[in-house]
């Protein structure tokens, strides 16, 4: 069992979405997110001052996996995401000790569906 | 005692009273002709200023629905586009008055033309109280055609090429119809009836707004086609309670918008035009909930806002000759149209209008037009309904088609001229990244987390 997580650009959600439905991955959770990599930051302007804003808007996709789903999902992730330019995101993979579905007190891999 | 003191005030006041008679002989026989002349000043002057009192209020109702129109379009659009919003709805109306003042009054009201256009008092000036009282009422009039438009056009259009419509709107194409409807131009010697502005105001805003949209294109992720099928996505707006607020705003000031239109602070009839303004309104928002409830298996509130609207744009025209029961059918009607007029534009047309305004101001303001022709009980002008034949009905449908048709052709070279030479859209980049932030270096909601992802 894996725990994926993946940053992306927010306007790229739906596409990321739509590559994971035709993988038939559906579970999924996501967050806003602050931050940046390699992208710098860009300027406002307040009132005639300049505001530094180095934290750019992101989406955290975190999606729970059985093994044998995790080339899929980050295949979709990848093919949803990828412009090519900087900013385009990051993906991480971690391992899961243990899943329980609330709604019956199943465990392990049947949790993960 | 009591008795006694009784007696003696009844003894001064005869007294008291016999003075003040012979006084008032004596003044009648010496003051003669003087003393009504001075009588006939005194109600002159209090009239001028009964007009000019009620007017300035009248203009300041109408000035406030800029905020009106504003916080409808802020609540129903994005709020990475607020800011960008703001600007186009502050210039409109700043642009605009600027070049209302300097051309556009002088186009709608100067000296009339072969009943085309005025051409006279460029750049108002002088010391004129009642030209300046006039041109006061009338600007906030024009400035509510050119603010129309913003919410069709919004979240995608670069903020010179609005600056460069509300310009145009404001100095030539508001002013030539509006010339031939109050300024002592063609349709209004022809009968034309338009009260406060259903034609004059709002169709013309609707139709521009149309024009707009059409060269503009949808927003991105608005329409997703599917092989031969196109299916029309949702974009909500991010603040209801703004827009409800606009709503209310522009409600409130709809009242100086009709009511101020009899353009006198005597005529009393403005009673009977701000209730069938009241009733119209109502039943607008009443039928619209009602056939969203139908249609959409829920009252819908931004319908039901919209429903309210249409109401005010649809009695705009007639307000003035109507009954209370017509003011209700009218706005029950207009909200009515409202509804599937949105649903036909966006689901059928695939015309992309954030707020509504084609369906409101440009739907709606013809119906109210037509309808002075269908409810009208006034003298002279008498409705369909109420035995006066299609005589009414006729004038009143040449000048929607008029109109229509002269916005239609300025407004289309307007946006046509715009797109070729300083570009009408931003750029895709711009568009996601939010206008604020592209046009205006800006955040409205500085450090506020937005949660949209489009």
């Amino acid at each position: 069992m894996k725990l994926i997580i993946a940053y992306i650009q927010p306007g790229k959600l739906s596409e990321v979405k739509q590559e994971l439905y035709k993988k038939k991955i559906y579970k999924i959770s996501v967050t806003n997110a602050l931050g940046c990599g390699q992208q710098k930051g860009y300027t406002e302007v307040y009132r005639g001052i300049d505001v530094e804003v180095n934290l750019l808007k992101k989406v955290r996709i975190e999606i729970a996996v059985n093994d044998s789903f995790v080339d899929a999902t980050v295949d979709a992730i990848v093919a949803g995401a990828a412009t090519g330019t900087i900013g385009d995101g990051k993906i991480f993979i971690l391992p899961i000790e243990q899943t329980i579905r609330i709604r019956n007190r199943e465990k392990g891999s049947p949790a993960i569906g | 005692m009591l008795m006694g003191f009784h007696h003696n005030r009844k003894e001064m006041d005869m007294k008291k009273l016999k003075v003040g008679v012979a006084m008032l002989v004596l003044m009648c026989f010496a003051g003669g002709t003087l003393a009504a002349d001075d009588l006939a000043q005194s109600v002159a002057l209090h009239q001028a200023a009964l007009d000019m009192i009620w007017l300035l209020i009248a203009a300041s109702l109408v000035f406030f629905m800029q905020a009106g129109f504003a916080m409808v379009e802020i609540g129903l659009t994005r709020a990475k586009n607020a800011g960008n919003i703001i600007m186009k709805n502050l210039m409109d109306f700043s642009a605009g008055a600027l070049f209302y003042w300097a051309i556009g009054w002088a186009l709608m009201y100067g000296s009339d033309v072969g009943g085309l256009f005025g051409f006279s008092d460029f750049f108002v000036s002088g010391t004129d109280s009642v030209l300046y009282r006039d041109w006061m009422f009338q600007v906030v009039f024009a400035a509510t055609a050119a603010t129309i438009v913003s919410g069709a056009v919004a979240e995608r259009t670069k903020f010179t090429a609005y600056l460069l419509y509300s310009v145009v709107v404001s100095a030539v194409i508001y002013p030539i119809s509006g010339h031939w409807i109050w300024g002592g131009g063609w349709l209004g010697s022809l009968g034309f009836h338009d009260f406060a502005g259903s034609t004059v105001v709002h169709s013309v805003g609707g139709w521009a707004a149309l024009m707009g949209t059409l060269a503009l294109g949808p927003r991105i992720g608005k329409y997703v086609t599917n092989g031969k099928k196109v299916t029309s996505k949702a974009i909500p707006g991010h603040n209801l309670p703004l827009a409800s607020l606009g709503v209310f705003i522009l409600w409130f000031g709809w009242y100086g918008f009709n009511a101020g239109s009899t353009l006198s602070g005597t005529d009393l009839s403005m009673a009977n035009v701000a209730v069938t303004t009241t009733l119209a309104a109502s039943a607008g928002a009443v039928g619209a909930m009602i056939i969203s409830w139908i249609q959409f298996g829920k009252p819908d509130v931004s319908m039901s806002l919209n429903g309210a609207l249409a109401g005010l744009v649809g009695i705009t025209a007639p307000t003035a000759v109507v009954s209370p029961v017509g003011a209700i059918l009218i706005g029950l009607i207009a909200g009515v149209i409202v509804v599937y007029s949105v649903e036909f534009i966006d689901k059928v047309l695939h015309i992309d209008d954030p707020v509504g305004a084609i369906s409101v101001h440009g739907v709606c303001g013809a119906w109210g037009t037509l309808a002075v022709g269908l409810f009208s009980t006034a003298e002279g002008m008498k409705g369909l309904f109420y035995g006066g034949g299609f005589t009414q009905l006729g004038i009143q449908a040449l000048g929607v088609a008029a109109v229509g048709a002269w916005v239609v052709a300025s407004a289309g070279i307007l946006f046509f001229v715009i797109r070729k030479f300083n570009g009408l859209r931003v750029d895709a980049t711009d568009e996601l990244k939010g206008l604020d932030l592209a046009e205006h270096n800006a955040e409205a909601y500085s450090g506020f987390q937005i949660f949209t992802t489009m």
